[in-house]
């Protein structure tokens, strides 16, 4: 119904607008599955070396990005190649942040549903946990966490899905309130299922549905989580390229004199954590809509 | 009344949680917390030392309650590491530093976007509004270690504003202090400007269409008047919730900003303290940070019954 109204307030403006934001949107789509693809292959790419800084004695130090040369994005103080290091840090950084905001949906996602459920006693507890994991920021819990824990990439995903937890809680809580009021929670109720069977059949598939946004949202969330406790120095640790740690190495004066062993981390993860944010908006925006014509 | 007390009830409930929480991340260290933290090459008597101030030998129930006596005391232990600092005045110091820093930020924070949001709402989806939009969800995307040294490359680097790090605390001279806390304080706030501009500007849409504002419209008011006298108090709910939350975040999420520019706040304490396995420290920024949070959370709810008599008459 509110389609018709605003074309009628601004004839003009509207489908030049739409045709702008279309190709945002395919833009970053595209980084992303251009950076998903490069991530994957990575192994099989012939990329030159990110690592082992014994196997680049011969190559150039500090050289500024050339889009011709070997080193098409420039290298580091030890001569590794940065758009090899580029491409192996989102392999991890993606890899860490979407298994914990898939450990954060399941978990979070299975106690909303079953508090939204179940109401009463189980809510309340499952509410006070909730404020719980929330009244510890989130960067100072998972420098808590890394304090204690071994630095590796499971533990990390762990830490960081705890960050998506409470979030996931809350709004599939208050989705599942509103679904468990609709026809077919109550006539599977009337069909004689289980509790189980409603939660995990009936309400589970439409709520995390409608999540989908939100979990896109939190994968950059993640991401910059991620990129910090590295830049920090207690994440994934030099050699393991991250993008965190790369722009650290810039840090104490190195970026005054070589500005790309900066930039070209800092862009990458920007152009990354964008369209994670504009692909989370914009599908946030369609339901919206969906949910106001229904 | 009985709302308030069951309020009362959940706080303590969460932080009784939350220490518990806190107290338990020795037990997840892999292998002798006493190992982890003295390193490998140590005399057997120095572990058994350690393992004995941290209470190591007496059974866990038993320790979790010694611990919480202590901390109810103001007693938060001695740091691992040497020279052993009192953790209280450890914190009390970094928190002094880490509570300015967030307040100022808040402060510019509003200072730009109340604006900013007054002008994006003045004609939802035309070019102004459109423009603001974009930037913020720009600014959004940026982490505030990017934003924090693409700042300090423009304003130090080539412009030499601003000093690049230290911190010169207010007792040595207010005008040294806000220098020092300026570049900061901005990164900061670039943090916060994107959610507070539009929480506040799809607010003030809505309210921009209540009958009162037609009204006043009607009565010929000017429309920055409408906007700040008559739309901006209904408007301002949701941005008292950010801002409560913001204010109780930004405690421990300065960590970034305060390493950048080795500000001796919070956060930099915990980094420091994480690297060298300080774990009482740790503890002890944790609860404190935490009983911030929840301590501030409640003001926001009081808050609201303050501004919002239509509140108060329910509670009551």
């Amino acid at each position: 119904m509110s389609a018709p109204e605003t074309a009628a307030l601004a004839p003009t403006a509207r489908p030049g607008r739409r045709r702008r934001i279309d190709l945002l949107l395919w833009l970053c789509g595209a980084w992303l599955a251009v950076l998903i693809l490069a991530a994957i292959t990575a192994p099989v790419l012939g990329l030159q070396e990110a690592q082992d800084a014994a196997k680049t004695l011969l190559e150039p130090v500090y050289q500024p990005p050339s889009l011709g040369s070997a080193h098409p994005l420039g290298t580091n103080a030890l001569g590794l190649d940065m758009l090899s290091r580029i491409i192996y840090g989102a392999r991890v950084s993606m890899a860490v942040s979407i298994s914990a905001v898939l450990i954060g949906t399941f978990v979070g996602g299975t106690l909303g549903v079953v508090a939204g459920y179940l109401r009463g006693t189980v809510d309340r507890i499952i509410g006070t946990l909730t404020n719980t994991l929330l009244a510890v920021p989130a960067l100072i819990l998972l420098i808590a966490l890394a304090t204690v824990l071994r630095p590796s990439a499971l533990n990390m995903a762990l830490a960081l899905s705890l960050v998506a937890i409470p979030g996931m809680i809350r709004v599939t809580r208050a989705n599942t309130l509103a679904f468990a009021q609709r026809e077919f929670v109550t006539v599977a109720q009337a069909l004689g299922a289980g509790r189980a069977r409603i939660v995990f059949r009936e309400l589970m598939p439409n709520v995390l549905l409608s999540v989908v946004p939100l979990c896109l949202v939190y994968v950059s969330a993640l991401i910059v989580a991620e990129a910090s406790l590295s830049f920090l120095g207690i994440g994934l640790r030099p050699p393991q390229p991250t993008w965190g740690n790369m722009i650290g190495e810039g840090l104490n004066g190195k970026m005054e004199d070589y500005p790309h062993l900066v930039y070209v981390p800092a862009a990458v993860l920007f152009l990354t954590v964008f369209s994670f944010n504009l692909l989370g908006e914009r599908m946030r925006k369609r339901w919206d809509k969906r949910e106001v014509s229904l | 009344m009985k709302a308030a007390a069951g309020k009362v009830a959940q706080l303590l409930v969460v932080m009784f949680l939350v220490s518990l929480g806190t107290f338990s991340l020795t037990s997840l260290m892999p292998g002798d917390p006493a190992v982890a933290i003295l390193g490998d090459n140590q005399s057997p008597e120095a572990y058994a030392e350690l393992r004995d101030k941290l209470g190591l030998n007496e059974p866990l129930v038993e320790r979790y309650f010694t611990w919480l006596g202590h901390v109810f005391q103001g007693d938060l232990g001695t740091s691992m590491v040497p020279p052993n600092e009192d953790v209280t005045s450890l914190i009390g110091s970094a928190f002094a530093v880490s509570i300015e820093l967030a307040v100022l930020a808040l402060v510019v924070a509003l200072v730009v976007s109340i604006p900013l949001a007054m002008i994006s709402a003045r004609r939802p989806d035309g070019l102004l509004d459109r423009a603001a939009s974009a930037t913020t969800f720009g600014i959004m995307s940026v982490p505030s270690f990017v934003s924090g040294l693409v700042l300090i490359a423009l304003l130090v680097n080539q412009l030499h504003l601003f000093p690049r790090v230290g911190w010169v605390g207010v007792t040595d001279g207010l005008g040294q202090n806000l220098y020092h806390a300026a570049l900061p304080v901005i990164t900061i706030a670039l943090l916060e400007i994107p959610t507070f501009t539009r929480v506040l500007r799809g607010d003030l849409v809505r309210t921009l269409q209540e009958d009162f504002v037609l009204s006043a419209r009607a009565k010929g008011m000017p429309a920055w008047r409408i906007m700040i006298f008559d739309a901006f108090r209904p408007s301002s709910y949701s941005l008292i919730t950010v801002l409560g939350l913001s204010l109780a975040q930004l405690i421990g999420s300065t960590v970034i900003v305060e390493t950048l520019f080795s500000l001796p706040g919070m956060g930099r304490l915990v980094v420091s303290s994480a690297s060298q396995g300080n774990i009482t420290v740790i503890q002890g920024a944790v609860l404190v940070i935490a009983a911030c949070y929840v301590l501030i959370n409640a003001g926001v709810d009081l808050m609201y019954s303050v501004i919002d008599p239509r509140i108060r008459r329910v509670g009551a």
